[in-house]
């Protein structure tokens, strides 16, 4: 044990000796909350369109009027010419061509059906996708509002708009807040980046520097080693997680359903688990170039199938089956769960015993492997 | 017991490469033995072996009787190892790197102070320097102290003196002296054939074989035939013409002098001097002069190449 208590020591010692890392490791989740909090965000800010009003009625005006009323969406330019509009659409001078054909408003009042266009530049789908459904709830007001005064002047009778009315209601996430949905995500983030990269990167070092020569001849075992090496960044890890917690807490206003106890132990067996995957990309590289690259191509998949910018369930069916070996999809989940649903250690428990099935595949597997390696 | 290395027909290979062929020798307690041989000898495999670091492929290879492979856990503790390359942290400070090794030796500087005293005496000044900022010589002699600092019986230094000025060499050795009067036994290895007289027995290897292992004065005095030194201003027209003389047997430039060994018992260096003198080389001085380590070592060199 002794032994230990002098590699921790050595370990802190060069942890807080480098005065390029450690500022790093604390300004660190600070930055990725507030940037990626506040920039990933699928909220649709404003879109800009072309009108193309064949009609030029009061009732057009009105729905171009509630278009832009609603502060999604810029009116960029008016015309009556459809390649005209199209080019700017081509150029991408405006998301969308809004076209209104002639005789709509009085189509409209004798309550016959009409339809306007909606063009939409959909080489961001998920942009396009929000005009979609912004502009089509624009249009469905528009016409609950003025379906009535067709009723009453028309002759006809109007349409008529089911009666079972549909009112959702957003659980968990009553506003919809995206920022509510990605800070557990991007908490998963930041702890996976320091537990993946700096415990691996640290035992390639002392291959790279030959440090691990000098240590190889002394009495340290090799556990001793690996503890000294997964210890201290598993604490830091923590304190990361702590201050992001703080922040999304007081700062982002998230709610805290679940125990905070909870997120703290399963974090903390998260941390182990991909702290192991380091170890292990430590035992197949030699340089830390080469351990750097590795980490970040797991880690770049690993968050990219992890449900943290697209849901899971989206996913076609084998890179859903995929996930169930990513670490991190399991956590950002956890996460999600225990902080926006207040889920406890009954709902989560299975997922944790997955988490820590991993760890000891890995550290298995690492261990194996380091054996063979270092002499 | 008085043999502290024990290697009997020790081979490794690293793939198709053989790094040592059935190597075998002894190294005495309390004695200053010295490896000599050009880089890719073997050497550091041998050491490597011997710190318990590698697996030989065959044969066995014991320090004070016990099994480098099977009791590599008993032999860590009794064993200071200075691997070629500097391998002491950068980024502590002189201090603090000694204080780590002693720990985890289960030991402190104090305890084992008398025994580093003269070596770290002289880095004391400089303590709270990182290890990264030291010079050359103060690098060796930091990782030696750390090598030493928990009292081996047995000290395993591979070249440590590669890359360091010649003061700090000569320091160095001397240390090493000083060390050996403790009753440590150690083995270095060095690619420097001046260094060989420091030490009390030597082995030179080549090829991953040993061609000789004796004291320093018997490899010089092994030296085959008559040796001349033949000085000449025109140095490298004179090594031209010799090896194209009939009686060669080898031509080495050492130092200003060019020695020269021929294949006849007793030569006559008039017709020497009057074969040098009709091709060019007018001035020449020859005289008889006593073989060194490195002639000796060219020579086994040569035969083994032959050899092979």
């Amino acid at each position: 044990m002794k032994t230990i208590q002098f590699i921790l020591q050595k370990e802190f010692l060069q942890i807080f000796r480098n005065r390029a890392m450690l500022p790093i490791l604390f300004v660190m989740p600070i930055v990725q909350l507030l940037v990626l909090s506040f920039a990933a965000t699928y909220e649709l800010k404003e879109a800009s369109f072309a009108l193309i009003d064949y009609d030029q009625s009061s009732l057009s005006r009105e729905l171009s009027a509630q278009f832009q009323a609603t502060g999604y969406f810029s009116l960029e330019h008016k015309t009556f010419d459809t390649d005209e509009a199209l080019e700017e659409l081509k150029a991408g001078n405006v998301n969308m061509v809004l076209t209104i054909p002639e005789n709509f408003s009085r189509d409209y009042s004798q309550g016959n059906s009409v339809s306007v266009q909606m063009l939409i530049d959909a080489v961001d789908g998920t942009k396009a996708g929000m005009i979609q459904s912004y502009g089509s709830s624009i249009i469905r007001d528009f016409n609950q509002n003025h379906i009535r005064e067709v009723q009453l002047i028309s002759s006809k009778k109007a349409p008529q708009l089911s009666r079972i009315e549909l009112i959702p209601v957003n659980w968990y996430n009553p506003d919809l807040d995206y920022i509510t949905y990605m800070v557990p995500g991007i908490l998963v983030v930041l702890v996976s980046m320091i537990g993946l990269f700096l415990s691996g990167m640290n035992i390639v070092r002392e291959q790279e520097i030959g440090t691990i020569e000098q240590l190889n001849v002394t009495p340290i075992k090799k556990s001793h080693f690996i503890t000294g090496k997964i210890v201290p960044f598993w604490i830091i890890g923590m304190v990361d997680l702590v201050i992001g917690l703080a922040l999304a807490r007081y700062g982002f206003n998230i709610p805290f359903l679940g125990s905070l106890t909870l997120i703290l132990i399963v974090s903390g067996i998260y941390l182990i688990v991909i702290q192991a995957l380091g170890l292990f990309i430590s035992t197949v590289t030699s340089t830390q170039q080469q351990a750097m690259f590795i980490a970040w191509f797991i880690m770049v998949v690993f968050i990219l199938m992890g449900g943290l910018f697209t849901p899971i369930e989206s996913m076609p069916v084998w890179a859903q089956d995929l996930t169930l070996a990513n670490p991190v999809a399991w956590f950002i989940k956890m996460m999600r769960m225990v902080l926006l649903k207040g889920a406890g250690w009954q709902e989560i428990q299975h997922m944790v015993f997955v988490l820590i099935g991993m760890g000891g595949l890995f550290y298995g597997v690492a261990i194996n492997r380091y054996k063979k390696t270092a002499g | 017991m008085n043999n502290v290395v024990e290697i009997s027909e020790v081979s490794k290979s690293y793939e198709d490469v053989k790094a040592l062929k059935e190597i075998s020798f002894e190294v005495e307690k309390g004695e200053l033995f010295g490896l000599i041989g050009p880089d890719g000898a073997g050497k550091t495999t041998l050491f490597r072996i011997l710190t318990t670091l590698l697996v030989p492929d065959s044969g066995e290879a014991k320090v004070l009787g016990m099994d480098v492979v099977e009791n590599y856990r008993e032999i860590r503790p009794i064993l200071g190892y200075m691997p070629g390359r500097f391998s002491l942290y950068q980024d502590l400070s002189v201090e603090e790197n000694i204080r780590f090794f002693a720990s985890v030796f289960g030991t402190t500087l104090e305890e084992n102070y008398d025994l580093v005293k003269p070596i770290y005496q002289q880095l004391e000044p400089f303590k709270n320097r990182l290890a990264g900022a030291l010079s050359g010589g103060m690098k060796q002699k930091l990782a030696l102290s750390c090598a030493l600092i928990h009292k081996p019986e047995l000290l395993i230094l591979d070249e440590p003196t590669t890359g360091v000025d010649a003061v700090s060499r000569k320091e160095f050795w001397e240390m090493l002296h000083l060390l050996k009067h403790q009753g440590i036994t150690i083995l270095a290895s060095t690619p420097y054939m001046d260094e060989a007289d420091q030490c009390d027995r030597v082995a030179l290897m080549q090829n991953g074989k040993i061609l000789k292992i004796s004291t320093p004065d018997e490899v010089a005095q092994s030296f085959s035939s008559t040796l001349y030194g033949i000085r000449s201003k025109h140095r490298f027209q004179l090594i031209q013409v010799l090896r194209e003389y009939q009686y060669v047997k080898s031509v080495q430039p050492f130092g200003e002098s060019v020695h020269y060994a021929d294949h006849r018992n007793d030569p006559d260096t008039d017709d020497i001097l009057r074969y040098l003198s009709t091709h060019g080389v007018e001035d020449a001085e020859i005289k008889k002069i006593d073989s060194n380590i490195e002639d000796t070592f060219m020579e086994l060199m040569q035969q083994e190449e032959s050899h092979a």
